[in-house]
């Protein structure tokens, strides 16, 4: 089993406010795990810190050998490796989907016309979407846009993907079509880390589920820890979320 | 009132007319082209990251922004010249004329590319696309469709303020009108002729843009709504 | 011929100046008058005048300022009037001004929020009254940062003058540069002097602007 990604002692902070305190956990190749807590608990800056999209003060993390808080770390090279879906999808309104899908594969990974072609229809066919292959991100539901946003980060083929409350923004009857896609993705062996409200999901799918509290890891285990939470703070929040 | 309207005298010069109808589109056009990558690549230097580039573009921006075309046609002709830089009218005609729409271009652009949402830049960023690649991808194009009419109405402006560089003797529509008025002393005739003719140019000018815009655009000549 | 850049080349300019200054408020007032009169044709009720407005508008925002210029100093010429040339420019820059500014002023009319247009129409106020009391005076705040704005291009634009003789500040700096031959130096310091007339607006008007904008956030929140 190895680590994918792997974080010790993590601390940040904004000016003079502390967001994560000692954060440290470990992702293995193929595990899904559920980053959850309430809103400022640090689960979405730690998610955010995978890709480098935020800097760490101090502490390790090494995500797919990259080692991020080295100055010299290929970040490029590292975005190759982990896929990133949004909360507001941020899908680029002026390209199709084919287009939005095919972007990235042609041009940073320097892929054939044909070859980007064929991974893009591969993506949507696994998202459910192949007939909108030619529509503009503003002609589609919330729902197909979220899981175009998945198929977008699955083109490139990373080996992990970081979900960041993906399903936040979505009408209550959409969320389904894109957790359904999600829990295919895991099925399917992807390793991934989600930061989510959807308890059930989390029951359902996740191997490792981290609960944050303050900036710190509050408790952490399989899927079990919702079903008898063993710190106080974990059975409020379980039970506010319900 | 004494005067009576005869167009015959000034109808018989229309050659004359086209000729430097002919030569208002070209430094309408030229200037134009030169003067947007001028504007985009300026608007690009002023939000990147080096603190020196930014405030240059700044200072270019706000000095010929705040400068009147004649003077800037006038030390780029005359003042040039004057130490040793000898250009022909036409080029320094459409040097002045380049570095003024530059600077418009530049706030326009510029505003522009502020307006696209940091949450789609991540997005590229997070797809390995590098800073260039993001840039031409994902902020000039959007950027450009959403000031597309802002664009248009500053270029059409620009080919009208060429009538300008009859001041420093190109032989541009104007300079024409000054010249036919000189010879037939029909001057409202003249000048109205070639007003009448600055208002089919523009109209011209804006059809064309228009046109360009339906075919690079395709989102909006597909979906119909603005960006 | 020849010679130093002096105090008294420098006061000469500085007349120059006063006239660009003269000419600009004297352009501006008059050209806003008739501004304001185009604005409110432009959203007449009434089809002709209407009509008759985007024509004005059309045709003058499609000429150049320079063969306005040629047409009111030759216009007044030959219809008898001999004028001073200030009186030529002020009459170019006016109609010049009128058509910009008074579409400026249209889209500020027209952006003042559909609901205000609404609600004093409920107040049982006539067409009048709703203008003067209710819409106008909130078109006054939007229009202030653009109309600032403006009267820089006003600035700049009384540069044309001097083509038909006014000695404002580029036609004086012709004739200092005639005896000094020193076009560098005098083109350079005459763009000074219109930077120290025209920046300060332009900054006025960006704040203006931020500060609308800022009003407005907190208004719709």
């Amino acid at each position: 089993m190895s680590a994918l990604v792997r974080m010790h002692n993590v601390d940040k902070s904004y000016g003079k406010v502390r967001i994560l305190h000692g954060v440290s956990f470990q992702v293995n190749k193929g595990q899904v795990v559920a980053i959850i807590g309430k809103s400022g608990s640090g689960k979405s800056t730690i998610l955010r810190c995978m890709n480098r999209l935020e800097t760490i003060d101090s502490g390790e993390i090494e995500v797919c050998g990259h080692l991020l808080n080295s100055p010299k770390v290929n970040l490029n090279a590292l975005r190759r490796d982990v896929g990133i879906v949004f909360q507001s999808f941020n899908l680029f309104p002026h390209l199709t989907v084919a287009e939005n899908i095919s972007l990235a594969p042609r041009i940073a990974k320097n892929k054939s016309k044909e070859e980007a072609l064929k991974i893009t229809q591969t993506v949507l066919q696994r998202v459910d979407l192949l007939e909108k292959s030619n529509a503009y991100p503003e002609q589609l539901s919330g729902g197909q846009q979220q899981r175009v946003a998945i198929a977008r980060s699955l083109a490139m083929e990373p080996q992990v993907m970081l979900f960041d409350e993906v399903t936040s923004a979505l009408d209550p009857y959409l969320t389904g079509e894109v957790l359904s896609v999600m829990e295919q993705l895991a099925l399917g062996g992807m390793t991934m880390i989600l930061v989510t409200h959807e308890m059930a999901f989390a029951r359902k799918v996740a191997d490792q589920v981290v609960f944050m509290h303050e900036g710190r890891v509050w408790e952490t285990g399989s899927s079990e820890i919702l079903n008898c939470p063993q710190t106080h703070e974990l059975k409020q929040f379980v039970g506010s979320e319900l | 009132m004494t005067y009576k309207f005869e167009f015959a005298d000034v109808i018989v010069r229309l050659p004359l007319f086209l000729d430097g109808v002919w030569l208002t589109c070209q430094l309408a056009v030229i200037a134009t082209l030169l003067g947007f990558i001028i504007g985009t690549l300026c608007a690009i230097g002023r939000r990147g990251s080096n603190v020196g580039l930014a405030r240059a573009c700044g200072f270019y921006v706000e000095i010929t922004r705040n400068t009147p075309l004649l003077v800037q046609m006038l030390i780029v002709y005359f003042g040039l010249a004057s130490i040793g830089l000898k250009i022909p009218a036409y080029l320094a005609a459409i040097a002045a004329l380049v570095i003024n729409v530059g600077a418009y271009t530049c706030e326009i652009m510029r505003a522009g590319m502020d307006s696209i949402h940091p949450g789609q830049i991540e997005a590229a960023e997070c797809l390995a696309l590098t800073r260039a690649q993001v840039y031409w991808h994902v902020i000039l194009r959007p950027a450009a469709e959403r000031v597309y009419p802002a664009l248009t109405s500053q270029f059409v402006l620009l080919m009208l303020a060429s009538s300008i560089a009859s001041q420093i003797s190109v032989e541009e529509l104007t300079a024409v009108a000054n010249r036919v008025q000189s010879e037939t002393y029909r001057s409202f005739e003249t000048y109205a002729i070639a007003a009448l003719m600055y208002l089919f140019l523009s109209y011209v000018m804006r059809l064309g843009f228009w046109i360009f815009g339906q075919m690079v655009f395709t989102r909006r000549r597909k979906v119909g709504t603005p960006m | 011929m020849g010679g130093v850049f002096n105090v008294n080349h420098f006061n000469y300019l500085l007349l120059g100046a006063a006239w660009t200054f003269g000419l600009s408020v004297l352009a501006m007032i008059a050209g806003g008058m008739v501004g304001f009169i185009v604005a409110l044709s432009r959203i007449s009720p009434v089809a002709p005048v209407r009509w008759l407005a985007i024509a004005y508008v059309q045709l003058v925002q499609g000429t150049p300022l320079l063969i306005l210029m040629f047409l009111a100093y030759f216009g007044l010429t030959v219809a008898g009037f001999d004028v001073p040339a200030i009186v030529a420019a002020t009459l170019a820059m006016t109609i010049y001004i009128s058509a910009y500014i008074g579409e400026i002023w249209r889209g500020c009319i027209q952006s003042v929020p559909r609901p205000q247009w609404e609600s004093a129409e409920c107040l049982a106020l006539t067409k009048m009254q709703r203008m003067r009391l209710v819409i106008l005076p909130q078109a006054l705040k939007i229009a202030t940062p653009p109309t600032v704005g403006f009267m820089v291009q006003v600035v700049k634009n009384t540069s044309l003058a001097s083509v038909v003789g006014l000695v404002e500040l580029v036609r004086a700096g012709q004739l200092v540069n005639n005896s000094l031959i020193a076009p560098l130096t005098v083109y350079t310091i005459i763009a000074s002097l219109y930077f120290t007339l025209c920046f300060p607006l332009s900054w006025w008007s960006r704040k203006l602007e931020y500060r609308l904008s800022v009003r407005r956030a907190q208004v719709e929140t």
